[in-house]
Parts: C-alpha cells; structure tokens; sequence
C-alpha cells in the first residue's frame, strides 16, 4: 500500500518536471519578450543589453535550470502587461475558477448519477430512452454554445439571471450548469452501464433472493461497486473541467484564470501564460494523485497487484 | 494460369490478406444499419458530410460579401426576412446560410484530418511501445504521461497563441494533443497479441518484425481504433469550435461556426438567429457521429465501456 503511494507520487513528480520542460520550452518558441518589454524605437545596443541582463544570451539549459530554481520557489517572473509577479494574479484569480469547476462538478453528479441509475433499474422503458438520448444530446452540444443558449433564455428573454459577473449564487448558476452538463451527461451514460454490469452478477441475485427490498439492493448493494469506475473518471474529467473554463469564463466575463490566461495570450504576457498553465496542470496532477490514492481505499485488490 | 499473378506475385497474396477485412467491414456495416439510431446518425452525417461537398454547386451566395443597409435581417420566416436571406444577416449583412455552409467545410476537415493525424502518431508509437517493449516503452509511455496531465485545452491554446491561428496548425495541434488515448489503447491490444502462438509461430519461421507488425498485429487492433476515432471527431469539432469562439481557431475572413458564435454573442438581445444557428450546425454534426460512433462500438465491440 505504502508502496503503492509511493510509487504514484515518484511517477508524479516526472510527470511536474515533464510540465515544467513543456511550458518552458513552449515560451522559448514563442519568441523574444524583449522586444516586446522595450519601446518600438530602441536601438539595437539597448535590446542587447536587456537580453544580457535579463539572460536570455545564456545556453538553454543554463536558463531552464533558472527557470526551475525560481519556480520551486513560487516565482514565476513578473507579468509583461499588470507589472506585477504573476503569481500573485494567479492566486488572487485561483479561486474563482475553481468555485466554477466544483459547482460544475457537484451540478453532474448530484444530477447524472440518479440519471444513470434509474436508466439502469429500468433498462428499456421510455424513461431509460428518454435519459439516453438526452445525456447523448447533451455530449453533443458545445458547452460555451450551451451557456449563451441559457443566457438567451434566462437572461435577456425572461430576465431571471445576470449574463456575467461573480458574487452571488444567481451568477454562479447558468455558468455552472454550462459547464457541467456534458460531464452530467457523461455521468448518467457511464453510472448506467456500470449498474447494468453489477446488477447481473452474483451477489445481487443473492440479495434479491434473501428477499431484501430492490430499493436496498440496489443502493447498498451495487451502488457502492459502481462507485469506484464513478470516482476514477470524475477525477479525470477535472481536467476537462479545468480545460472547459476557458471559454466558460470568456462567455460569462468570470473572473477567474481561464478569462485571464485567454487575456494574457492576446496581450503577450508570456510569464503570465506560462505560469497559469503551469500551476493548472499541477492542479490537475495533483487531482490525479489524489483519485488514485482514494481508489486504493475503495478498491483493496488495486494495491495487491501492484505490489507484485 | 492466373495471368495477373505472374504480372504481379504479391498481387494474390495481397489480395487474400485483404479479403477477409473487406468481409469484416461489410459485416460491421450491416450490423450498423440493423440499429435504428446508428442508420439515423450515419444518414445525417452523410446528409452533412454531402452539403458541405456540394453546396457551391446549388448556393453561389458570397459569405464574405456585406450589405450594411440589410444588416441583421432576420430569417425569412420571421417578419422583416425576405427570401434573399434565408436564415436572416450578421452585424455586416453577411449571408448566415452561406456562412454556416462554409463553416461546415472548416469544421469537418479540421475534426477528421486532426483524427487522422492523432491515429497515426498514436498508433506509430503504440505498436513501438507494445511491440518492441524495454527502454523505448517506458519512454514513450513517460512521454504518454506528461501528455495526459497537461491539460488539453490548454496545450491546444498556448500552442496556438505561439505558432499563430491557421487550419494546418490546428490540425496539427489537436492531433499531436490527441495521440496519447490511441496509443494507449493500441499498446494494450498489442501486449496481448504479442503472446498468441500465431504471432510468435511468424517469428519463429524467421518473419522479420515490420512483416509480423503490418500483417498479424495491426489488422487485429484496428476496430477499436475505428470506434475511438469516430468518436474522437465530435470531440475534435467541438474543441475546434471553442477554439474558434476565442479567436484562435481558423483566421479571419473564414466563416467558422465558432466565430459566428463569438460575433453574434455581441447581439444576442437583437438577433437570436446569430448565436442560435450555428450552434444548432455544431449540434447536429457531432450528434450524428456520436449516434454512427456507439452503433459501431455496439457493433463491432459490446465489450467496451458506454462513456
């Protein structure tokens, strides 16, 4: 078991220094800030300059180690267009997104698990198509497409809900709900098909024979197996979460790091780029870590295996 | 005597190996077409795929052209439409049937060029990794690691933002991004072929290694690759789309879907059609290969899970 943790945690942190080279390398394509940092008149002599000071005249590898030595430290350099360390914008705009992410997260499960289980209990009924076509319907539809629908309807027909902007739950809303639904569909299609695999086996019929109510079978009985495939993708699908509140938060104007790293992008704020990509990633890595350490409680034969 | 394999002896021999999959393919077909909603999805994808190929012959409207007087027209069905405008103007009193079609054209080349790209680096590095097994696995399913933690969507942007918004950039983007599942799912599928008496009774009669990998491996790993990229296509139209919605997707003048949604969230209090219609296009595409992808999972593989 300990082993097991361990093992992970090696593997994640190859996994961080193969980030850290990525986002590193990805800048250095990018081309030179320094041509962006000095006035459009500077003379040559004065770019060069600059370039010395800030070492960009050094070997690659000399400045990806001084990359990495700053960034263990949490400084990820200055932002070219706020003029101020770009960690600090990163934290000050952190939490917003994930407050999205999770009500997004929370919003498909609360919703997509029932789904998927009542299709599953009554496989075949119009209640079972229904569900389907609809989860299908909602993996076809483009989330930020899905948001601007909502907002045409709740928004500017009926008036119900602000179109942008934080602050109370009735902004959280349509954003969360946007996000949300694919995954919610995603849910309801995968709790189904895990349900019907567990409700054919054994011991559920076992239960059902010793004449227990199908209301306890199924919620104490094959639920908590389902779980585990559940708990696996939802920790993967945070990463399509994180991915998706790209373009939620341009549509909804949220103020969160997926607003601001599509800012930056267009502003050429590099260091900015670079660092939000960096610590969302880590997020991500660290969400993986996490589900798979969990898994290991759920599911006990995972740690036997692997410690063969 | 068999004339065409004197002219050509690898003909028959070609010939044999091949014919067994075109049996398969024909056999997988008509399992699809059994399924109500598979025929439904592959029939509306053919309907897409055969108006995004042929309207030039049947809609010379120009999606670049303006007219400022008829800016926001609605559709014709709504009062102030005209028949000159079927589906109603943009801001610049550009034509929104001849952009969507137009748009279309993006959309799909983008979705299934990137898959073909992600299939072939994915499948590539795949059988190297299963096949050959040792140092060069454990790299390039290191390297498969790094991939699946950096997170899509922001690999695809902060690419683009760097080399700058073009369609081949994006084909190569998304497919680069893209390989990591295939080969994923290739490398497994070869793992336990490797095993199989025919495959080591062809090496043991000296077969050399691209031989075993082109004729006994490949064929045998080559439908789930089918159904993980027909599905893959809808994702990749819709990243597509949002990539395009920020600015980053095909550049200007294109008519993309994402772009009109981008231009037309500005008036979304005048003119729902602009944020609605092509919405509804990217809906319809990606429901139909969604409803083709699960038929020929069901057909072809009952075995894998319903995601």
């Amino acid at each position: 078991m300990l082993r097991y943790i361990l093992k992970r945690l090696w593997h994640t942190v190859y996994v961080v220094i193969g980030i850290s080279m990525i986002s590193f390398f990805f800048i250095h394509l990018s081309g030179d800030p320094v041509l962006l940092m000095l006035p459009g008149d500077a003379s040559d002599q004065e770019i060069e300059e600059l370039r010395g000071q800030l070492g960009f005249n050094d070997p690659l590898y000399v400045q990806y180690v001084r990359f990495v030595s700053k960034a263990i430290r949490g400084d990820f350099g200055e932002s070219l267009y706020y003029h101020v360390p770009v960690m600090e914008l990163v934290i000050e705009r952190l939490p917003a997104s994930l407050e999205l992410a999770l009500a997004a997260m929370v919003f498909a499960l609360v919703l997509g698990v029932p789904i998927g289980i009542i299709s599953a209990v009554r496989r075949g009924s119009m209640l079972d198509m229904g569900g389907m076509f609809g989860a299908l319907l909602g993996l076809s539809m483009p989330h930020f497409w899905l948001g601007i629908m909502l907002m045409l309807l709740f928004s500017v027909q009926l008036g119900w809900l602000p179109t942008s902007g934080r602050g109370t739950m009735a902004h959280l809303l349509l954003p969360a709900i946007s996000l949300g639904l694919s995954l919610m569909a995603m849910f309801a299609r995968l709790t189904r098909s895990v349900m019907l695999e567990v409700l054919s086996l054994d011991y559920i019929r076992t239960a059902r024979a010793k004449g227990l109510m199908e209301e306890i079978v199924i919620a104490k009985h094959a639920l908590k197996n389902a779980l585990i495939p559940l708990v696996t993708v939802a920790g993967m699908q945070f990463g399509f979460l994180i991915g998706g509140t790209v373009i939620i938060e341009t549509v909804f104007a949220w103020p969160g790091l997926g607003r601001l790293v599509v800012q930056a992008i267009f502003s050429r704020d590099y260091p900015l780029v670079q660092a939000i990509v960096f610590v969302l990633s880590l997020l991500f890595v660290g969400m993986n870590l996490l589900v798979d350490i969990l898994y290991v409680y759920l599911d006990p034969q995972i740690s036997y295996s692997e410690e063969k | 005597m068999n004339t065409r394999a004197t002219v050509f002896p690898g003909f028959r021999l070609v010939a044999e190996n091949l014919l067994p999959h075109f049996r398969l393919m024909l056999e997988t077909a008509r399992e699809v077409v059994r399924r109500p909603s598979a025929l439904a999805g592959g029939i509306l994808l053919l309907l897409i795929l055969g108006t995004s190929l042929s309207f030039p012959f049947w809609y010379h409207t120009d999606p670049l052209s303006q007219d400022l007087l008829a800016r926001l027209t609605p559709p014709v069905w709504q009062s102030g439409g005209g028949w000159g405008h079927l589906l109603g103007t943009d801001n610049l009193g550009r034509d929104v049937l001849s952009r969507l079609l137009y748009g279309s054209r993006v959309s799909l080349l983008v979705g299934f060029a990137a898959v073909f790209v992600a299939e072939l680096v994915g499948i590539v590095l795949g059988l190297i990794s299963g096949y050959y097994g040792g140092k060069i696995d454990s790299l390039i399913m290191r390297i498969a690691d790094v991939f699946m933690a950096y997170p899509f969507m922001l690999l695809t942007i902060s690419v683009i933002a760097v080399l700058g918004p073009s369609i081949l950039n994006l084909i190569f983007v998304l497919g680069i991004s893209d390989w990591v599942t295939y080969a994923r799912t290739i490398r497994g599928s070869v793992l336990s072929l490797k095993r199989k008496e025919f495959v080591e009774a062809s090496h043991a009669i000296g077969t050399p290694h691209i031989i075993i990998i082109m004729r006994h491996i490949l064929p045998n790993v080559i439908s789930p690759l089918l159904i993980l990229g027909t599905l893959r296509v809808a994702n990749i139209i819709i990243w597509e789309s949002g990539l395009s919605y920020l600015g980053m997707g095909a550049p200007p003048p294109m008519p993309t879907w994402g772009r009109m949604l981008a231009e037309g969230r500005v008036y979304i209090a005048d003119a729902w059609w602009l944020v609605t219609l092509p919405g509804l296009a990217i809906m319809f595409t990606i429901l139909s290969i969604n409803l083709l992808g699960d038929g020929l999972r069901d057909a072809l593989d009952p075995r894998l899970i319903n995601l």
